[in-house]
């Protein structure tokens, strides 16, 4: 569809229709200190011969370092195919259509998209995508405040070991709109929500429960029995869940006896590379009984008048264009383009492909687990089992240390210590199928050398 | 032409409403009203128990071309809900007054149902649409 902007002599034409003598003035309805002002800090626009000049730059300050950093976003590998195909000009478009008799082969791709997503949470229903994990997640809480009529307190218990980016995005999305995010502490042996903290809630009115799997620490959280309490207590269980950890994990769908309402994430594990932080996507399912709640689009199969097989966005009385102010959300999918290189990815992989990933990634953290755990001024903070990231404690600052394995170009993972300040020198390394065992050796070399230096 | 029993009251929403022997009062929607939405695929019943003021929105019907919201036509409590809706929401477009009311209240002043339209005026109101 070509884009063609109105000439001076339209846009004239037709404000001389409707009697008015500029575009500015269609707005004079509005007050003025309502309107836009210009905002302050956003640059003057560049060509492209600049914007690619600028971003070059970046990129070389950038200078593609060993990664074992995680804390939400992971390298792993793109087979050459996903994005070969993903820029075909036929899928090229970040949006979901809005013609289904012109969209036939996006609308198909993005139901193959939600029954990937399906089968990989256990859940019943997925939606089209949303923009990223965070805002994945403050879609979810808006969900089931919704969806937990039972409930009048809009009262959300997140524990710390959420990923505290997810925490503060979904704080500033719902403050405003009288819902609650309650802290709930972790038990400083396993990381995991403490079901202590849990309990003090007990015959409370909690809206919902946020549970993730595997926690920002990489341990994997007791989703059984936080599960099964919420369901006893009247509450929604949200999780989130990292997406390739479920070709290993028991999926969402199965936690506990119901299983959680809804599942969501960041789907950037799933072909998407990490390329400074973004774009991403995010996804959201959940069991059948909330659907009607749900954000976002969704696609459905059906069959035409002649029993053809066809592909429409369905369940719309739930979107803006048809429920105006009260639909459940006024967000749209933007992500369409990482949407199929991720079900691109799915399917080249295949289960089996996903769950050999998944298992190299694990072994590979275990691998570096054991050599730094012979190392003098390391522990491991945490007791149990971790998917492919893990906490260390340090015996020096950890900015210093990643500061000097930085020198030796390595990127040596987060920082926890300004979300964490109460777990000291705390360092979350993440090791995927990318790294190799002379790399995961360089690494407990270079970090031996740094913490032993300078002793006295 | 649609059907409008003489035996209920009816607001300039569309609902009707039928004051009981034991006092509460069933709601429904209007046969004019179903034929205006459609094939009905769906009712989000209000919860029991919840209270509600008059005119608030306390329910949902969604047909193919639109989703409603339906209002509380007198204040009062939830008492009942039509849970055949749940499996069978067509039911508000085949028996409008009977097999598809969809919830029961207890009405917080028995006075109030009175200040609806009868049938009558109803007939009048949606003949102005």
């Amino acid at each position: 569809m070509p884009f063609i902007p109105h000439t001076e002599d339209e846009i004239r034409d037709m404000l001389s229709v409707i009697g008015a003598d500029s575009i500015d003035q269609l707005f004079d309805e509005i007050p003025a200190h309502l309107r836009a002002q210009s905002i302050d800090g956003v640059p003057d626009g560049m060509n492209e011969m600049e914007v690619s000049r600028l971003m070059n730059a970046r990129a070389k300050q950038d200078g593609q370092p060993i990664c074992f950093m995680g804390a939400g976003a992971y390298e792993h590998h793109i087979p050459a195919a996903v994005w070969q195909i993903t820029t075909r000009g036929e899928y090229y478009t970040a949006y979901t259509p809005y013609q289904a008799e012109a969209s036939q082969g996006t609308l198909q791709l993005i139901y193959e998209f939600q029954s990937m997503m399906t089968a990989l949470t256990a859940m019943d229903v997925s939606n089209a995508s949303l923009y990223d994990g965070a805002s994945a997640l403050s879609e979810a809480v808006l969900m089931a405040v919704r969806g937990n009529r039972k409930s009048k307190s809009r009262r959300i218990l997140l524990p710390t070991n959420v990923n505290p980016v997810y925490g503060s995005a979904s704080r500033s999305i719902v403050q405003h709109q009288n819902i609650e995010l309650v802290d709930v502490a972790i038990d400083e042996t396993t990381g995991q929500t403490s079901m202590d903290a849990l309990k003090a809630y007990e015959g409370e009115d909690i809206t919902a429960v946020v549970i993730s799997q595997p926690t920002f620490f990489g341990t994997l959280e007791q989703v059984d029995a936080i599960t099964d309490w919420a369901h006893a207590n009247g509450a929604m269980v949200i999780a989130v869940v990292n997406p390739m950890s479920l070709a290993l994990l028991k999926p969402p769908g199965e936690w506990g006896e119901k299983g959680a309402d809804i599942a969501c994430g960041d789907g950037q594990p799933l072909g998407a590379p990490m390329s400074s932080g973004g774009p991403y996507y995010g996804f959201m399912c959940c069991q059948k009984a909330h659907v009607r709640q749900m954000p976002g689009r969704i696609v459905g199969r059906t069959v035409d008048q002649d029993g053809k097989e066809g592909f429409v966005l369905t369940l719309q009385a739930r979107e803006q264009h048809i429920r105006r102010s009260k639909a459940t959300s006024n967000i749209c999918t933007n992500q369409g383009l990482v949407v199929t290189a991720s079900t691109i990815y799915m399917s080249l992989l295949g289960p089996s492909g996903l769950e050999k990933v998944a298992a190299a990634c694990h072994q590979n953290t275990n691998k570096l687990i054991a050599k730094l755990s012979a190392i003098d001024g390391v522990d491991v903070l945490f007791d149990g089992a971790v998917f492919h990231e893990v906490v260390l404690k340090l015996n020096k600052p950890v900015a210093e240390v990643l500061a000097k394995l930085a020198d030796k170009n390595i990127l040596g993972g987060y920082d926890l210590s300004k979300d964490y300040p109460q777990l000291g020198n705390a360092l979350l390394v993440c090791v995927t199928e990318m790294r190799t065992d002379e790399e995961i050796d360089d690494y407990a070399a270079e970090l031996k050398k740094i913490l032993s230096a300078n002793e006295r | 032409m649609s059907e409008i029993p003489n035996d209920m009251y009816y607001t300039r929403t569309h609902e009707w409403v039928r004051l009981e022997d034991d006092g509460t009062v069933t709601v429904g929607i209007s046969d004019h009203a179903q034929e205006l939405l459609g094939d009905i695929v769906f009712v989000e019943l209000p919860e029991v128990d919840s209270e509600y003021a008059a005119e608030d929105a306390c329910c949902v019907v969604e047909s193919v071309k639109a989703a409603s919201d339906i209002y509380m036509p007198i204040t009062g409590e939830v008492v009942d809900t039509n849970q055949a809706l749940v499996e069978e929401p067509d039911l508000i477009n085949s028996s409008p007054y009977d097999d598809g009311w969809i919830f029961k209240i207890r009405p917080a002043d028995d006075e109030d149902i009175g200040q609806l339209m009868d049938a009558s005026t109803y007939e009048a109101e949606i003949a102005d649409e």
